[in-house]
């Protein structure tokens, strides 16, 4: 008893959020993700002997003891059909892309760059928002003015408009701002911009709290004390910020590989050479009659993360701050 | 109370002219970007850049040049894309509108229905197996991507169960004033995909909203009375729920209609504010894209406006504290 009745609040959280049986069973399906992605060129050195970033129209494999070609003529007479899912470990096993690449190699290479762009866009997005709104909280007056007129114009625009008209700008000719180059094509771009158009989802409540924290008896009494600005933010209002941001965490993760390969689908997203889940979906559109599995199984990746993150962020929710809204509001 | 709704409308109005900035200088003070080619399309001729620069003031300072664009698109309405040669803006959208209209409220009727009354009877049957069902259900519905959804709806309707979905018509858009059965024909799978997401976030949302009312005194209160558990749920906890339910509805309604159904629009060939923008995107069609942008950040502002003051009618707190 006396064990648990020292124990940080952090530590007993986290300790409910380990017995949560279902978000750990969401966190052993996003590290599998994490570790097939980053496995990505063991498979496809070692395993496949692919190379699934140029083209290979010309390529054939051994199927069976037969050669066969990667892109076959088409059976209605025009146009060139990919191999369909071998559903052989080693070799095309779903198939081949309109450009003759492996389309399951591709997809754990795509994996690594979703995953990359959902989760640093998240981080970037959580750390902007966190410190946004607790000067605004904080320090009220004219920086309170000002952070809450950037969240209320940035939360107007429909996300992926917003989103959209960045990446038009942003994808044709890169970014420069003084000593700042972001080249076109850049991953960059994608990671600022969607993170920066969620930035109000965390930043509100975060204001949120920090406003209701700075009328309460302990920050008065460390502000009588003579403590700094710095060391009270840091001391005293982070740690009460904290929980909330880490419940916002995995939830943004989710939104952000939402919002990635929404705007891959639509061609503003992430451009070649790279492919992430969703601009391999989109590649497969074309020939979603023919060949569904280019385009369902990045799809069906998409949405097992997402579904893991989401589980994850419910369980955190549960263990860090139970009265977290599920959906940032005001 | 008038007081409140003048201060709201003031605000509404601040937020409106800032977008409308914001948007003029994402387009056209992004540094490193040339934005007479942009406007001009690709590949546009040296005239073509100049009449641009000409007509958009692009010499002039910055403010000027927001002037002028703002009259262009507001006062004169003409302002025209020069990728589509002489094709004027406003028309453009005042013709989308309505197909994104369509189709968002017959989604909301499908997701308010399937939403509300998830999150009651998951709530209702806490700690029995069908909650954790209709959570999972929730969870799955949010984390699918809207376009990917649009596909295989598409893929299974048109090609594996073809014989059984023979009654549904091909992609596209029968307008209202047509045929009201085929304009419900034609947007009966947009209006389910586009439903998805939103039935599983509402379901999400109203259960916990529940889950937490019922913790609450009055609830407590009303146990002590002898009601039974289902009155008090319908009577006294669904009733206080509803309302972050209601404020939910507002904002989502308003920037799906502001464009956020862009993807469901795309998906199935809808031609609404959300293929609008996507085709000028293809095309770079800056006139257009800007102006359906700022098109939906005005309906989110004016929608959000409005769910304050429905508020402040509600609940005479709010007029005080904002």
């Amino acid at each position: 008893m006396t064990a648990r009745g020292s124990e940080s609040p952090w530590r007993s959280s986290l300790r409910q959020l380990r017995r949560n049986r279902a978000s750990m069973a969401a966190l052993g399906l996003l590290m599998f993700m994490v570790v097939s992605s980053l496995l990505a060129p063991v498979y496809a050195h070692l395993i496949a002997h692919v190379d699934p970033f140029p083209a290979n129209v010309q390529g054939t494999i051994m199927l069976m003891g037969k050669t066969v070609h990667v892109l076959q003529p088409s059976q209605t007479g025009f146009g060139v059909t990919p191999l369909g899912p071998t559903w052989r470990f080693s070799t095309y096993f779903l198939g081949a892309d309109p450009q003759g690449r492996d389309v399951f190699a591709r997809l754990l290479y795509g994996g690594r760059i979703s995953l990359l762009i959902s989760f640093s866009s998240a981080i970037i997005c959580c750390v902007i928002a966190a410190l946004l709104g607790m000067a605004g909280g904080y320090f009220g007056g004219v920086i309170d003015w000002i952070v809450s007129r950037v969240f209320d114009i940035v939360w107007a625009f429909p996300v992926y408009l917003l989103a959209i008209c960045l990446s038009v700008i942003l994808l044709t000719s890169g970014l420069n701002i003084g000593f700042i180059h972001i080249a076109p094509g850049s991953l960059l771009l994608p990671i600022l911009i969607i993170a920066s158009v969620y930035i109000p989802y965390v930043g509100r409540p975060v204001r949120g709290i920090v406003l209701t924290l700075r009328e309460r008896e302990f920050i008065q009494a460390a502000i009588g004390t003579g403590a700094s600005d710095w060391r009270i933010l840091r001391k005293e209002i982070w740690p009460n910020v904290a929980p909330t941001v880490m419940v916002f965490f995995p939830m943004m993760v989710a939104f952000n590989m939402l919002t990635e390969s929404a705007l891959s689908f639509l061609g503003v997203g992430v451009q070649p050479p790279n492919a992430t889940w969703g601009t391999i979906s989109n590649d497969g559109l074309q020939l979603l009659y023919t060949r569904p599995w280019v385009s369902l199984a990045p799809g069906i990746c998409i949405v097992l993360t997402c579904a893991a993150l989401n589980l994850l962020g419910d369980g955190a929710r549960d263990a860090f701050d139970p009265k977290a809204k599920l959906r940032g509001g005001a | 109370m008038l007081a409140f709704i003048v201060r709201r409308l003031v605000s509404a109005v601040l937020v409106m002219f800032s977008i409308s900035v914001m948007v003029f200088l994402i387009f056209f003070a992004t540094p490193g970007v040339n934005p007479a080619a942009r406007i001009a399309g690709r590949g546009a001729s040296p005239q073509v850049l100049a009449q641009v620069s000409a007509e958009f003031g692009l010499n002039e300072p910055l403010p000027v040049r927001y002037g002028l664009m703002m009259w262009h698109l507001f006062i004169q309405q003409d302002l025209t894309s020069y990728v589509n040669i002489g094709v004027r803006v406003i028309p453009q959208i005042t013709g989308a509108a309505p197909v994104t209209l369509s189709l968002v409220l017959g989604a909301a009727v499908i997701w308010l229905l399937v939403g509300v009354l998830g999150g009651l009877v998951a709530a209702a049957n806490r700690g029995k197996w069908i909650d954790p069902v209709i959570m999972f259900g929730g969870i799955a519905a949010v984390s699918i991507p809207v376009f990917w959804l649009g596909q295989v709806i598409g893929l299974l309707t048109q090609t594996k169960f073809h014989s059984a979905f023979r009654w549904l018509p091909g992609s596209g858009y029968v307008s209202f004033t047509t045929s009201p059965w085929q304009w419900m024909l034609h947007l009966l799978l947009p209006w389910l995909t586009l439903a998805t997401l939103y039935a599983g976030v509402y379901a999400r949302v109203l259960r916990a909203e529940l889950v937490n009312a019922m913790n609450e005194d009055y609830v407590r209160t009303a146990r002590a009375k002898g009601l039974s558990e289902r009155r008090i749920l319908m009577r006294h906890a669904l009733r206080c729920s509803l309302i972050s339910v209601v404020s939910l509805f507002g904002l989502d309604f308003g920037s799906l209609v502001g464009g956020a159904a862009l993807l469901t629009e795309v998906v199935f060939g809808l031609p609404g504010i959300g293929l609008l923008t996507d085709t000028s995107l293809q095309n770079l069609d800056l006139p257009v894209i800007m102006a359906s942008v700022m098109y939906g950040a005005f309906f989110i502002v004016l929608a959000s406006a409005a769910v304050d003051m429905l508020y402040a009618v509600l609940d005479p707190r709010v007029r005080v504290a904002k």
